[in-house]
């Protein structure tokens, strides 16, 4: 199977959409390179800024120019486009609604061998807290691309994560999104794992594993942790009861918390968290930190079938 | 820019500071020391110096005001409310519930270019204003206001160097140098050393004045008109009393956020009156 990571599919997309639309610009922090506007910042260098290391001020920067109408995109590192810019992003991009994305690269525990100053595993949680704040996992490099897109044609604040490392190409070109509406994989009976960003693919296989000993399994890609899709979510309580959820973040604020809520609030259906277990990652082989907290196949086969 | 005498706009000065009070006082709430620093300058810059539309406050083309010091917004209201871009008698809601007269600003009020309140980001935002004019080749100026406290903000440092990088000669700030704080002077709590040699070596041209004295003002902003495309962003290094012109606030720090009672307020109105300690 290809792969390829979800952050080539951002600086592949914002390339694109830089290209048609003069008002879309980059504020990079100086990893530009590693976050995939190095071509952008090349060909389209009028709508490039570079503010050096100084995250905070580059979502200020990015404020001051959405007032001005551009569409700018601050790019870094989910951990610092999260926490290092959070109280900018807060009073002065999400207060006012302002048209800023924030495209964190190296999101969860992808930029494995760094260690934990560079592992996102709260980021989603962060500013999904935030009011007027819209929160995307893509889950692959098409999807990523389609919701780049999307984040362009929707007004206001949007905070985007990608992946530092290569994962599964699971869409194509043609594939439709959109923004707070979760995509079915494929239908099932039985169980429903909801997943987001580079832990769909994981779901997927699982699915096709639990699928020899007959359990028929839904898989959602649920890419729009907020503003969640809400009705995706109660139709699996409804037609199905039992949800596991798969994230590349802590199992606190993030995606598995999002469904809890809807479904404690329906009084009915039983949810299971597979995620980062509220610890610090470390250096280590992606697949190493993934197996650590539980996120493989192999866990999600098994919590499915100890699932009752 | 309009046509305005030194002395017309002292008046106006006296005005705004007459109305920051009533606003404080009715509110029971607000930050009278640091919006009675910067009086002189909001005065300046918005019934002279800049070029904005009261009846169009989103105007394309107007110059922007930044007041990152966003808790001393009761002195920029008064100016946005004298000059139409609201009714004037909704200067009577500051702080109260639905107000568009918020404790620190937001976009909702008509007249404000970026919510400040939390110091050291308003700066960088302004910093994003002169990018922008200078990418789509507008002619707008952006005018900042920092307080001395707030360039203890790291956000500060690192919007100035940004400035320097874009050669945003259409970035005019003020730095209100009252030398007080919340916790008491600015040399007691974190000194400054010397802020004006800090921009210059941020490349910034700075204009070290009396920020109080609205001739020095005027002049300076005339100054600064003749250096407009000079590739250097420009920074007033104003030296103001907190609580200005009103005897008993005047370098008192805990005027910085309280307000007055009834006895005081009625003194301050008489001390303004009467001109306290700007004959």
């Amino acid at each position: 199977m290809e792969k390829k990571a979800t952050r080539n599919g951002f600086g592949d997309e914002i390339l694109e959409l830089g290209r048609k639309n003069k008002d879309i610009l980059v504020v990079d922090a100086d990893i530009g390179k590693s976050c995939k506007t190095d071509v952008f910042a090349h060909e389209l260098e009028t709508q490039h800024i570079n503010v050096g290391i100084a995250e905070q001020n580059a979502a200020g920067v990015a404020a001051g120019l959405a007032t001005c109408g551009k569409i700018p995109f601050v790019v870094t590192y989910a951990v610092f486009g999260s926490l290092r810019m959070c109280e900018m992003i807060r009073q002065e991009i999400a207060y006012p609604k302002l048209n800023v994305k924030i495209a964190g690269s190296h999101g969860g525990l992808t930029p494995a061998n760094d260690g934990a100053s560079h592992q996102a595993v709260e980021d989603i949680g962060v500013m999904r807290s935030i009011p007027n704040m819209t929160v995307i996992m893509p889950a692959d490099y098409w999807s990523a691309r389609a919701l780049v897109r999307a984040a362009v044609e929707q007004y206001g604040p949007i905070y985007l994560r990608f992946t530092r490392d290569a994962i599964p190409v699971i869409y194509d070109a043609d594939t439709k999104f959109e923004i707070g509406k979760a995509h079915v994989l494929q239908e099932g009976k039985d169980l429903a794992i909801i997943a987001n960003g580079d832990t769909v693919c994981l779901a997927l296989e699982a699915a096709k594993e639990l699928a020899k000993d007959g359990t028929s399994v839904k898989v959602v890609d649920m890419h729009t942790i907020k503003p969640l899709d809400v009705d995706a979510v109660k139709d699996c309580v409804e037609n199905i009861g039992k949800i596991i959820t798969t994230e590349d973040h802590n199992i606190y604020n993030g995606l598995g918390s999002a469904v809890c809520e809807v479904v404690a609030e329906l009084g009915k259906g039983k949810v299971k968290r597979i995620g980062i277990q509220d610890r610090f990652g470390e250096s280590a082989p992606y697949e190493r930190l993934m197996a650590k907290n539980g996120i493989t196949i192999e866990n999600i086969v098994k919590t499915a079938k100890e699932f009752t | 820019m309009k046509k305005v005498t030194v002395d017309e706009l002292k008046e106006i000065a006296k005005d705004l500071r007459k109305k920051v009070v009533t606003m404080v006082y009715e509110a029971q709430s607000g930050h009278p020391g640091g919006s009675l620093s910067v009086a002189d300058f909001v005065t300046a810059c918005y019934f002279k110096e800049m070029s904005v539309d009261p009846k169009n406050p989103k105007w394309a083309d107007r110059d922007r005001f930044v007041l990152s010091k966003g808790h001393v917004c009761p002195i920029q209201y008064a100016a946005l409310g004298t000059l139409g871009f609201f009714p004037e008698e909704v200067l009577h809601t500051l702080r109260k519930e639905g107000s568009p007269l918020q404790g620190h600003p937001n976009m909702e009020c008509p007249g404000i270019d970026i919510p400040t309140g939390s110091l050291g980001q308003g700066f960088a935002c302004a910093v994003g204003m002169a990018i922008a004019a200078k990418l789509d080749k507008k002619s707008y100026r952006v005018f900042a206001v920092l307080g001395d406290g707030e360039c203890q903000e790291g956000e500060i440092w690192e919007a100035a160097q940004t400035a320097n990088k874009y050669q945003l000669d259409n970035l005019i700030v003020f730095v209100d140098n009252n030398n007080l704080q919340i916790d008491g002077t600015t040399d007691e709590v974190m000194p400054n050393l010397d802020l004006g040699e800090k921009f210059k070596a941020f490349g910034f041209e700075v204009y070290n004045i009396d920020g109080n004295d609205m001739a020095q003002i005027v002049r300076t902003l005339d100054t600064i008109k003749m250096h407009a495309h000079d590739h250097k962003p420009k920074v007033i290094i104003g030296q103001t009393t907190k609580g200005k012109g009103i005897s008993f606030m005047e370098n008192v720090a805990v005027w910085h956020g309280i307000a007055p009672n009834k006895e005081q307020y009625e003194q301050a109105i008489k001390e303004l009156d009467e001109g306290y300690s700007f004959n």
